[in-house]
């Protein structure tokens, strides 16, 4: 979700509107139905991701007994979001104000109507705004359900409902403000046509100032020059760091490393998986906005990314621990997803191929020596998983998005053309960008666990835990034989 | 009277049943059980993390028989549950005080 592309206008445009002179003001950009089209369709297909997709990935993975407190919690955390979204969150992740957070204009939807529109990535093209603000929505409720892996088993209900809905305004407002609002590419293009027709000195200064602010009117990670095509920071880091410290404030489960607590149900899991697959093709196609060459590319990059890395997963199990496992499988896949994310429409399918197989070998590794060497109770191995393939998916993408290994380079909408790559340049920004979502997340996650605390409590009581959340929190049980 | 009580492998369970029935015993209860004896158990990953399993699913059945059929239900239930490897299950002989049936009041060997 930076800026991509070919400007399909190109340079043909920009000759037009200097013989014209008659500046910023060309054509209305259009809302083209087919795209709009592909955006109602992309979002719900990440809502597919979250229920069920994601509610049955995890609840396989717990034991029976707390199958219906994951579904509860992903289901609510879907609802609250949604609202939460609508009502403020909509607003401060997507208008301008300052380069961390955004501003209230767009309060209560002020504004948003079916006639108003949202860039894309291509000058002179829009979509509905609405349709980019639900499809905004859906990533919004799918990083906080992400979190409640990490806890799962243990936290108590109140403490989740609490949890979830300040976590999204102070931590993943922020991030999503900082990595994907920008100005668009219209209100640039246009802004370097007035630079490219202004004929004298004082005229060029003073569109270049103009360019200049509306170049400057962009998020704060945006502007370091960090690409994330669909959310490999705003999502999983920033997940799977707030993950890492709840398992580690909230504590290990009662009989953690001593009671047996295998997965209840492994073919949920696997459904669960294979539904994140289908919806992710919304996640890392749709962040393309429109449906054009590069969201293909991003399908495609989504097939091969994914089925590499619960190859490579698999076999790295079975050679090292005697049996392929179908969990590792499933979890390689999503590992996979993960690290394609912000790789999908910027590197090459043989460059996904690559990040894919890595990614596999790395978040097993992650998952099951470096979890059990330090001894941490991630249940569901959100960080694992989702910050280290986020970490490895975000680092990987500032290499693979390199012409010369068959990436898409950067689109530079002032000069209308492929930017040239700078390895060391673009490396350092994808390090900023990791680095200041990992500090924020963690930091901020840390605090708003504290508040709950004080507030709700976190933790579930023993008796609780002993009997299983299904029944404690909810007075329902996931099975009835 | 005796109870003879026999845990053996679960997919052991209809063989038996139909050896059983032709030597002529008209009935039997049967228990999805888990246990252990020098079988021991197994060992399971899940994400790289090694879960040793030490209860195994076995199947227990209980069956009551007039003292003069012990032995031929024994050697019925041998042939049929043995395999020959290790976990093929133990048999347990008990006395029965008193054999009633609910819905006539019959009672001891005619009640079996």
């Amino acid at each position: 979700m930076t800026f991509r592309n070919p400007y399909r206008a190109g340079l043909a445009a920009l000759a037009l509107a200097m013989l014209a002179a008659t500046s910023a003001f060309a054509d209305e950009p259009v809302v083209n139905k087919g795209d709009n089209a592909w955006m109602l369709t992309s979002s719900v297909l990440v809502l597919l991701m979250t229920i069920p997709g994601l509610a049955l990935f995890y609840g396989g993975l717990v034991r029976t007994k707390n199958m219906l407190s994951v579904l509860a919690h992903v289901f609510y955390t879907v609802c609250i979001v949604t609202v939460v979204w609508m009502i403020y969150g909509y607003s401060l992740t997507f208008t301008g104000g300052s380069p961390f957070i955004g501003g209230f204009s767009k309060l209560f939807l002020a504004g948003v109507t079916p006639d108003s529109k949202a860039a894309t990535f291509s000058a002179g093209v829009n979509i509905s705004e609405l349709v980019y603000m639900c499809f905004q929505l859906t990533f919004a409720a799918i990083t906080p359900a992400l979190i409640v892996g990490a806890f799962a088993e243990r936290m108590r209900f109140a403490a989740v409902a609490l949890f979830i809905p300040l976590w999204v305004t102070f931590i993943y407002f922020p991030i999503a403000h900082m990595v994907w609002y920008w100005a668009g590419p219209d209100a640039i293009v246009e802004a370097a046509k007035v630079v490219a027709a202004a004929t004298d000195e004082a005229a060029k200064t003073a569109a270049q100032a103009k360019l200049d602010e509306v170049m400057a009117d962009a998020g704060q990670i945006f502007l370091w020059g960090a690409i994330d095509f669909a959310g490999g920071t705003v999502v999983h880091i920033n997940a799977g760091i707030a993950a890492l410290v709840g398992a580690l404030i909230v504590g290990k489960r009662i009989g953690f490393g001593k009671e047996l607590m295998p997965p209840h149900s492994l073919t949920q899991t696997m459904i669960g998986a294979s539904l994140l697959w289908v919806g992710w093709f919304g996640f890392n196609a749709g962040s393309n906005l429109e449906a054009t060459g590069v969201a293909a590319l991003a399908m495609a990059n989504s097939f091969v990314a994914t089925a590499g890395a619960a190859l490579s997963w698999m076999f790295a199990e079975w050679i090292v621990k005697g049996k392929p496992s179908l969990l590792g499988a499933v979890s390689g896949a999503v590992a996979g997803l993960v690290a394609v994310t912000p790789a999908s429409g910027f590197a090459g399918p043989m460059g996904a191929l690559v990040l894919g197989l890595i990614a596999g070998v790395v978040c097993l590794i992650f998952v099951s020596a470096v979890k059990n060497a330090l001894g941490y109770d991630d249940s569901l191995d959100v960080f694992g998983v989702h910050c280290i393939g986020g970490i490895i998916g975000a680092l990987g993408t500032g290499i693979l998005v390199s012409p010369a290994l068959g990436g898409t380079g950067i689109f530079d909408y002032v000069a209308g053309k492929v930017a040239d790559y700078d390895f060391t340049t673009q490396m350092i920004a994808q390090g900023k960008a990791v680095l200041t979502t990992l500090v924020w997340s963690g930091v901020g996650s840390a605090i708003l666990y504290k508040v709950v605390d004080l507030i709700v409590g976190l933790r579930a009581t023993p008796e609780a835990e002993r009997e299983g959340l299904d029944l404690a929190d909810h007075g329902e049980r996931a099975y009835n034989f | 009277m005796k109870m003879v009580t026999a845990i053996i492998k679960p997919f052991k369970v209809d063989e038996v049943r139909d050896a059983l029935t032709a030597i002529g015993v008209h009935g039997m209860t049967a228990t999805e059980v888990k246990g252990y004896g020098r079988q021991k158990g197994h060992t399971e990953i899940y994400r790289g993390t090694e879960y040793a399993v030490s209860f195994l699913p076995k199947v227990k059945i209980e069956i009551a028989v007039p003292t003069a059929q012990v032995d031929k239900v024994i050697e019925t239930v041998i042939a049929a549950a043995k395999t020959g490897q290790i976990g093929d299950g133990k048999i347990f002989i008990f006395g029965i005080d008193q054999a009633i049936r609910i819905r006539t009041g019959e009672s001891d060997d005619a009640a079996l």
